[in-house]
């Protein structure tokens, strides 16, 4: 995948995508090397992210390489109207490899065929996350031992949310079997079903959380936003139905974990977090050694 | 409504009422300056309402006259000579539309900065574009044609 860019999470294979996560595991082991050495990556936040600008420029440090970019565009001259396209080809001749997030969708493909150099999509608008994506599958390969024939419970905004999207997309390589759970105003789009049928992978559609937690490896949250409703009744009605309890997960199996894309708000309760299924701050950590994985493959160094 | 026949030119028949006017943005008729007629909200057992679009002079080639099956899926094509019907053709979906869709999707990078619209089409049956840049779905409703 030398000089591939990462867009969606659909660009990669699925031996790709396992190359990035055993090469994610060593990095693990040994995450600081000097493997970008006298190299310059640029990191372009068009649009604030703390977590995930934080997690590209340590695993860019911990490999000694030199980040170059801007972490809010006030600070840019796109304050200044210069088109994304002029942006890019002249950070492109600067760098060997743009990390970008847009708040527009598509932004990220359309840098990746006006740059010289690669481009890792870090998110463009409600789009696309692929590392995101990557780095929950390491997440669920880490706490299961395989990526094969698990029940994968997606609870929340399975409309809206990206990351579920593009995580069912990725997951539907090796044959799961999904519960997706959700209000009604937010289920699962029907296209992705589509994609599921076509693929033969099981799916239950369900309001209810119980009992599929008794039976998922994974769960995986995501949060409720009231923005969404097109009726605050209806938001009011089901905000609390989606909120994981300490005591809901007393029966769940052991080798059940929790992850969270992060941040939360309240879907998970903070009693949860002792607990041995939560697995959210070990994700987004993992986040780091996935990162280093992505870059080092797309830079042709790993 | 009686249109008067034309001797060489172009007939498209079978478009829908509603997609007259976009058949004219496609194929830039209001920037001809051969006599064009069309005549709108016709009777038709198939559409329930349909229109139709005389040109004189003009023959299309098939690329370009494909980009009307986005918007009118079921035309036919009369291509006249000496005032004979001398072929009937049908219009096929494209497997790639360019430049021609606007990306109905507010929040495109399309709709913010100059780039040239790509889409793949998902279904030609009912016509279903899938933006090259947002993966958003547009239907046959919603397709707006660039100006």
């Amino acid at each position: 995948m030398k000089n591939k860019s990462l867009v969606s999470i659909t660009d990669y294979s699925k031996e790709e995508y396992l190359y990035i996560l055993d090469l994610a595991e060593e990095f693990s082991k040994h995450p600081v090397q000097p493997l970008l050495k006298n190299r310059v990556i640029a990191c372009l936040f068009f649009e604030p992210s703390t977590r995930t600008r934080l997690s590209f420029e340590t695993a860019i440090n911990k490999l000694e390489g030199r980040v170059i970019g801007f972490s809010d565009v006030s600070a840019s001259s796109v304050s200044k109207g210069e088109t994304l396209k002029d942006t890019i080809k002249i950070v492109s001749n600067y760098c060997e490899l743009i990390v970008m997030r847009h708040p527009l969708e598509g932004a990220a493909r359309y840098a990746s065929e006006i740059s010289r150099v690669p481009v890792i999509n870090a998110g463009d608008g409600a789009n696309q996350h692929p590392t995101q994506t990557l780095l929950d599958l390491y997440s669920i390969r880490k706490t299961q031992g395989r990526l094969e024939n698990l029940k994968i419970a997606l609870i929340g905004d399975l409309k809206y949310g990206r990351t579920v999207h593009s995580l069912l997309m990725a997951m539907s390589h090796f044959s799961p079997e999904f519960f997706f759970i959700s209000p009604v105003e937010l289920k699962m789009p029907e296209e992705y079903k589509i994609h599921l049928n076509h693929l033969r992978v099981k799916y239950t559609e369900d309001t209810e959380l119980f009992p599929y937690l008794n039976e998922a490896d994974i769960v995986y949250m995501t949060r409720v936003q009231k923005e969404r409703f097109s009726d605050p009744f209806e938001y009011e009605k089901t905000k609390n139905a989606y909120v994981l309890q300490k005591h809901m997960i007393k029966d769940a199996k052991p080798n059940m974990r929790i992850l969270h894309p992060l941040p939360r708000v309240n879907e998970i309760d903070v009693e949860i977090d002792d607990t041995p299924q939560a697995y959210y701050f070990e994700q987004a950590h993992n986040g780091v050694f996935v990162r280093q994985a992505i870059i080092s493959a797309i830079l042709g160094i790993k | 409504m009686k249109v008067s026949a034309i001797k060489d030119g172009t007939v498209i028949d079978h478009i829908p009422a509603r997609s007259l006017f976009k058949v004219i943005s496609i194929l830039k008729l209001d920037r001809v300056e051969n006599p064009v007629t069309f005549g709108n909200n016709l009777e038709s057992v198939k559409l329930g309402k349909k229109a139709i679009i005389k040109i004189s002079d003009v023959f299309f080639d098939e690329k370009e006259i494909n980009k009307i099956a986005l918007v009118a899926p079921e035309a036919k094509l009369n291509i006249i000579r000496n005032y004979e019907v001398v072929e009937k053709k049908v219009v096929t979906v494209p497997d790639e539309v360019v430049g021609i869709v606007k990306c109905y999707n507010p929040r495109c990078i399309t709709n913010h900065e100059n780039i040239i619209t790509r889409f793949s089409i998902v279904s030609k049956k009912e016509v279903l574009l899938r933006c090259h840049y947002c993966d958003k779905i547009i239907d046959q409703d919603h397709i707006e044609i660039i100006r």
